[in-house]
């Protein structure tokens, strides 16, 4: 049975940039749902019972007919969702060093070019969806959007971190005004964790 | 004057005013006409209600934010992308919407996406009315009962299939003219039922940006509300358009 992780800070610590009503529904709500309606599906087949998150959702043509679009959006929420919590903190923003700045550096020439191209990338992004810094199937960063909960594991690449563009995610505080909720959403991305974990997986 | 004269009158001036009221209720700039003048720029229409005649169940700020923001967005950013290429000028939404492999590739996800935001959006805005005036009737009525059994079944179905949308998307009751039959139906993103053949006689917009500052994720609680602020008379509009031969 999956769970809901509990959030690494209090509902409040990511504010102004994100409201304490947002991380509450997002989390206890959204988040809590894709959780449910996860489990529920995997009830139907209990020989996929006993599978990592990563597992159900690397080869989708594994699974059942019959609940693989349910595995798909839910697991994909479940898994996109626990990702997000970590890699934001109170004490965000700035900028990488070490092995995943220079990474970035290779491709973009800057860690500010990077975010400009990240940034367009969450913009463009039509309907409900992710923005992320994945390694693609050579190793190389690549920044891409999904549609929906996918995630980018479910196309052989190895997300690094994402952002979530769902209008859930911002519209409390930020209404139709997404560009303002990627520019604030910056100031709380946790570098220090998405490099720790950069660190050790590759 | 004669008693008899008076009367004909009195039935003329009003069969030409109620002709003049459907021919008004149906220009909003989604042209039923294969072209519009060369040249000319889609435009927002006008709502046919104040931004708060919803309430409470469709609220204030949502209403100016969709219609002014959202809906705003879709239609310059399909004059933006259109500009420049005259060779599209003088198209109506309803054509590029049919007849979306001749727009070229590079320009073809944006147009579709915009251009079927402003249609779906016009759609909305003409199917939805001040609960006091809600009222259903007429055929459509009985159409309704006829194809999914009650108008219960039906707004059951409909409420289910609205919910399921996932992500972004509408749900849609529309008129099959392949099969001549009304169907519920899904679309996502902006993607509109014209596209594929349906004519749309009712539909309801399930983009978050909907619903999420008055029900946040309870989209179940703004479906159930939506049906209090259905204008009928123009379903029943839609609907008649729908059944005539095309």
């Amino acid at each position: 049975m999956f769970k809901l992780p509990e959030l690494p800070y209090a509902y409040d610590a990511l504010e102004p940039y994100i409201d304490k009503e947002t991380m509450e529904l997002h989390h206890n709500k959204h988040h809590q749902a894709y959780v449910n309606n996860l489990n529920a599906a995997l009830e139907k087949h209990p020989e996929f019972q006993g599978m990592k998150l990563d597992e159900l959702l690397l080869d989708l043509s594994k699974l059942p007919e019959d609940i693989r679009t349910a595995v798909r959006n839910n697991g994909g929420g479940h898994k996109n969702h626990s990702m997000f919590w970590q890699i934001m903190a109170k004490s965000g923003g700035g900028k990488p060093d070490g092995k995943l700045l220079q990474e970035i550096v290779s491709v973009w020439g800057s860690f500010e070019e990077f975010k400009k191209e990240f940034s367009i990338a969450a913009k463009k992004v039509f309907g409900s969806g992710w923005a992320w810094l994945s390694l693609d199937k050579s190793g190389k960063p690549v920044i891409l959007s999904t549609a929906n909960q996918d995630n980018p594991i479910s196309i052989g690449q190895e997300p690094i971190f994402g952002l979530d563009v769902w209008e859930h995610a911002y519209y409390l505080k930020y209404q139709n005004k997404r560009v303002d909720y990627i520019d604030a959403w910056w100031h709380v991305v946790n570098w220090s964790y998405i490099q720790e974990l950069f660190d050790k997986k590759f | 004057m004669k008693r008899s004269y008076f009367w004909l009158a009195i039935g003329s001036v009003a069969c030409l005013a109620s002709l003049a009221a459907v021919a008004l209720v149906l220009n909003f700039d989604v042209a039923d006409n294969r072209s519009v003048p060369v040249g000319k720029k889609f435009v927002l229409p006008e709502l046919p209600y104040a931004y708060d005649a919803l309430e409470p169940y469709i609220d204030k700020e949502t209403m100016k934010i969709h219609h002014s923001k959202h809906h705003q967005a879709y239609v310059g950013n399909l004059n933006a992308v259109l500009k420049d290429h005259p060779e599209l000028s003088g198209l109506s939404l309803e054509y590029l919407l049919t007849h979306l492999e001749q727009v070229p590739q590079d320009i073809r996800t944006v147009v579709a996406d915009n251009a079927g935001g402003h249609y779906n959006h016009s759609f909305f805005w003409q199917i939805l009315g001040p609960a006091k005036f809600s009222r259903l009737g007429g055929s459509i009525k009985q159409e309704i009962n006829k194809a999914f059994g009650s108008f219960e079944k039906f707004k059951q179905e409909f409420g289910l299939t609205a919910k399921k949308v996932f992500g972004s998307g509408w749900a849609w009751l529309c008129f099959d003219p392949a099969n001549k039959k009304l169907v519920i139906t899904s679309t996502k993103d902006q993607d509109s039922p014209i596209s594929i053949g349906l004519v749309p006689v009712l539909g309801l917009d399930v983009w978050e940006h909907a619903y999420y500052l008055k029900y946040q994720n309870r989209r179940i609680d703004y479906i159930n509300s939506w049906w209090h602020v259905i204008n009928w008379e123009r379903v029943q509009v839609n609907y008649d358009n729908a059944i005539k031969a095309r």
